[in-house]
């Protein structure tokens, strides 16, 4: 961790090198650790530092970047030349018009500084627990625990300087006899809320519950999807629908549904970078605060997310959803939270007649983007539902399904929440259980 | 730099590790985008770094950082000792890595023409021309390009003795066709000359000059207008599909190359990517496909995108025989889970993503050796079938059994001929009984070695680039079309 003063320095200096009519520039730093265990044993366990500058500079309308993890003066330097040498290259993009003018940024309270001081021997003890537990039950544990330190700066010629230092730790573990598995997670800005008997304990039961599963044909279910699962409707419900980009190239369901019913009428999506219950990040990576976005209100398409680009081709204010310059991908949401409903996860068990419990989705891609169409699989304690029982494990099953169709079937939404983190985007969620109608299974698996 | 490995070796030799080895790494990577006659992105990244891993206590510790300072090279050695030692508690045998290996070499990926020395100009105009040709069609919502560029330069040291130097150069093109029918709610894509963003190679820029993108351009923008109003995929429980060679190096990269990494086969990747269905008991006795399926792994393919001259643990590059007629005889291994299996030495497959990532047994070239097809006649050898091409999704259990894949763009065949084109063609099926219904697969002439430069794999994640060379091939009895 460099600080927000030292980071300002650098910043300033890289700005001070620049000529160009505008510059911005990204600062990332991370100190992260990660602990991985398989075989009830730790086998791999790893730390970083790393601290990257991005710089982007605005020629007229002739845009260039460049990046370097080498913080050195000449570093810098080079950076800044090899920005200003790209741009001189570009052609002109007609439709820029500035970089972000600075704004009021609220902060948000997200470093705890146990976690960035968690070191391996904790993450060993945690660990231990679970291999401890699984190894009394007769099982095998897996998993992995992050425990990690980030700062993010962003400023500009214009006068943008924002600064977050933030931790999260993020666990998971799938626990494992011959014939089935069970899975838990956990993540949360403060390392020592992670709760290694209590993870144990729900992936150990999931595991010996599904032990020999029968196969059961493939067709249309009720489903009991836990919130593992509910958090990827929401990831490609983002992918696909809810930029503002997507709905600019046509591929997005949204676009002309403003103010239209797309959605059972109890669910309710939004994004929030400053949200207390999240993983906060109160600000872009252009500099601009984070709005809090309504995509969904009671079944009503109310909105989507803009970076600087997207609003201006509309002539609106960026909503703080830009990802890094140069981004071809649009803006992204890494915030997102689906509403808690009031039905406890036991109840809606009772509700059902027939149906199927799933734990979590796996290996999930677009199959038709503008219906939300996915395929996946189920995965680590897929359970039959008979008379409002679970009565047996089930072997998994592969479903080619609409997230859109899943959620205008919604029977009952959860009563609590939780809070997941993605390592490969850096974005939380947080999203209670859902039981759904209606959902297509297409297939089976031998196991 | 080699001071620096001195130095960290010697300071963990020092703090009493049984074994320690160190990489340097400096990657410079340039990419550019285009899309709809706008060039939305030009980028130059430099990232270096160093990475420690040791053996103390009898388990791993792994550290990094990007600072290459003699202090912190200090910091980073105690720190990567200090985890091995937090390893250590719940460790239940010790590391084991075989015969100790010592090797002093240089490798350099052959290239015609350095990428890094074509002028922007030049790679902008030639993405813009294919852009253009693309948006001709009328129709076309998006045309898209892009390229990519990778100089990797890495130093390898061990305290066995190993000191390598390697520079890796990678070079990655593609354009892509986006159509779009609101009222129907239809988007059709087509890709050139591959999916997914681009096709990459080891290779300079000459790689690019040969894919000859601006003309295949406006063939990629009619198409994807074209199949907004062509025929959906119908559905049969059993079928024949012919899939071109791009989609069946996604089926052997998904279908046997992440099944036979080692660590996978042992647990290492259980709460992630998963394990696998070929167990050890299943090595040299399991019919993994037909007679005519034969697969290795072979790092040593020119051009190939899993194509080096040592791996990340300082193995010479090899190529490995995975299934032969058939039978599966062959997995990935690294040095440590060569000796878990007593398989005596690694193959050669530890590959690490940067500085900041330990090395994980990854796909090299992972390819189907051609066969003896000629592609018209594989065609007209068919009386009833969908010949599907290009990607567009793909899915796959965490044993790697049960997979569904789609692609762009199909055709129907009827009586040896490719018919009328169909839209959103999926086909589904479980590994072995699909490899063992292959019955044709196309030869030398129609075999390209693909590049997929986008696997990941690991906790924290990596991204890998890996080789698969392939030809079309003719699969039996498939279920086609499941999406209603």
């Amino acid at each position: 961790m460099l600080g927000e003063t030292k980071i300002q320095e650098l910043v300033n200096q890289v700005l001070a090198l620049s000529k160009a009519d505008q510059t911005e520039v990204l600062f990332q730093g991370v100190d992260a650790a990660l602990t991985r265990f398989a075989n009830s044993h730790i086998h791999q366990n790893v730390a970083e530092t790393n601290t990257e500058v991005r710089v982007r500079v605005v020629y007229g309308k002739k845009i260039g970047v460049a990046s370097s993890n080498d913080l050195s003066p000449e570093a810098l330097k080079r950076t800044v030349d090899t920005a200003r040498a790209i741009a001189q290259l570009q052609r002109e993009d007609p439709e820029f018009k500035s970089l972000p003018q600075p704004q009021p940024i609220q902060p948000a309270a997200a470093f705890v500084e146990a976690t960035a001081n968690f070191t391996a021997e904790q993450r060993a003890q945690v660990v231990s627990v679970l291999c401890r537990k699984a190894k009394d039950k007769g099982l095998v544990a897996a998993g992995a625990f992050t425990t990690a330190a980030l700062e993010t700066a962003v400023a500009n010629s214009l006068g943008v300087f924002a600064y977050h230092p933030g931790t999260y730790a993020d666990i998971n573990t799938v626990m494992m006899t011959d014939a089935g598995s069970g899975y838990a997670s956990f993540a949360h800005p403060d390392a020592r809320q992670v709760n290694a008997e209590a993870l144990a304990r729900e992936a150990i039961d999931k595991a010996l519950r599904a032990r020999n599963p029968i196969a059961l044909d493939a067709g249309d279910y009720t489903v009991l999807l836990e919130e593992y699962a509910v958090t990827d409707l929401l990831d490609f419900l983002n992918y696909l629908s809810f930029s503002a980009l997507a709905v600019q190239e046509d591929h997005s369901f949204m676009k002309g549904k403003l103010g239209e019913q797309v959605m059972g009428d109890r669910v309710t999506i939004w994004d929030d970078g400053a949200a207390a219950d999240t993983i906060a990040l109160p600000f872009d990576y252009e500099g601009v605060p984070r709005q809090k976005v309504t995509f969904i209100e009671n079944g009503i398409a109310r909105g989507v997310v803009y970076d600087t680009a997207t609003a201006e081709r509309e002539g609106r204010q960026s909503t703080g959803h830009s990802l890094p310059a140069p981004n071809t991908a649009g803006p992204f949401a890494m915030h997102m939270a689906l509403a808690p409903g009031c039905t406890p996860k036991s109840e809606m068990i009772k509700s059902v007649a027939r149906g199927i419990w799933v734990t979590r989705f796996w290996y999930t891609r677009v199959v038709h983007p503008m219906r939300v169409l996915i395929t996946g699989m189920t995965r680590d304690g897929t359970f039959l539902i008979e008379n409002g029982e679970v009565t047996r494990p089930v072997r998994n099953f592969r479903f080619t399904t609409s997230y859109l169709d899943a959620l205008n079937n919604v029977r009952a939404i959860g009563d609590t929440t939780k809070l997941f983190y993605d390592d490969w985007s850096g974005a939380a969620r947080r999203v209670p259980a859902l039981l759904v109608d209606g959902f297509k299974f297409t297939g089976v698996t031998q196991f | 730099m080699k001071d620096i490995t001195a130095r960290a070796l010697n300071m963990a030799q020092v703090r009493g590790v049984t074994y320690a080895d160190i990489r340097i790494v400096t990657r410079l990577t340039q990419r550019l985008a285009v899309k709809n006659g706008k060039v939305e992105a030009l980028e130059q990244a430099e990232t270096q770094g160093l990475g420690v891993r040791v053996i103390a206590g009898g388990a791993w510790g792994f550290a990094a950082s990007s600072r290459l300072e003699a202090k912190e090279v200090e910091r980073v050695v105690a720190q990567a000792v200090a985890i091995a030692k937090a390893s250590a508690l719940t460790r239940t045998k010790d590391v084991n890595l075989g015969a100790p290996i010592s090797i002093k070499a240089s490798y350099q990926t052959p290239i015609k023409i350095d990428p890094f020395t074509v002028s922007m100009a030049e790679k902008i105009g030639l993405l813009l021309k294919a852009d253009a040709e693309m948006r001709r069609a009328k129709g076309v919502k998006v045309a898209r390009g892009e390229m990519a560029f990778v100089r990797e330069n890495k130093i390898f040291a061990s305290t066995e003795g190993s000191l390598i130097d390697q520079e890796i150069v990678e070079s990655g093109c593609g354009i892509a066709a986006i159509a779009t029918h609101l009222e129907s709610g239809e988007v059709q894509v087509r890709s050139f000359p591959n999916s997914v963003g681009r096709h990459q190679q080891t290779r300079g820029y000459e790689f690019i000059v040969e894919q000859k993108l601006a003309e295949n351009a406006a063939r990629v923008g009619e198409e994807a207008v074209a199949l907004l109003t062509a025929d959906p995929c119908p559905s049969y429980d059993a079928t024949t599909v012919i899939l071109d060679s791009s989609q069946v190096a996604l089926q052997i990269h998904e279908s046997c190359g992440h099944p036979i990494e080692l660590d996978r086969v042992l647990g290492a990747e259980a709460a992630f990517a998963g394990t696998s269905f070929l167990t050890p008991e299943k090595l040299g006795n399991f019919r993994y496909g037909s007679e005519v399926v034969n697969i290795t792994a072979d790092a040593t393919i020119p051009g190939g995108l899993g194509t080096f001259g040592y791996d990340d643990e300082g193995v010479p590059a090899q190529k490995t025989d995975i299934v032969k007629q058939g039978l599966f005889v062959g997995y990935l291994t690294s040095r440590e889970t060569a000796q878990q299996l007593n398989l005596g030495k690694s193959n050669g497959t530890m590959r690490a993503d940067g500085w900041n990532r330990i090395p994980l047994i990854r796909m090299t070239n992972v390819s189907l050796l051609p066969g003896a097809w000629d592609v018209n006649d594989l065609i007209a050898d068919t009386d009833d079938g969908i010949w599907m091409e290009t990607n567009r999704s793909w899915s796959i259990d965490d044993k790697r059994l049960n997979f569904q894949f789609g692609t762009e763009i199909g055709w129907e065949i009827k009586s040896g001929k490719k018919t009328r084109r169909l839209k959103n063609p999926t086909y589904t099926g479980i590994t072995p009984q699909f490899w063992g219904a292959c019955d044709a697969v196309g030869n030398e002439q129609a075999w390209v070695v693909w590049g997929t430069p986008n696997c990941g794999k690991g906790q924290p994640p990596q991204v890998a680039h890996t080789g698969h060379g392939a030809a079309p091939a003719r699969f039996r009895n498939v279920r086609v079309g499941v999406i209603k």
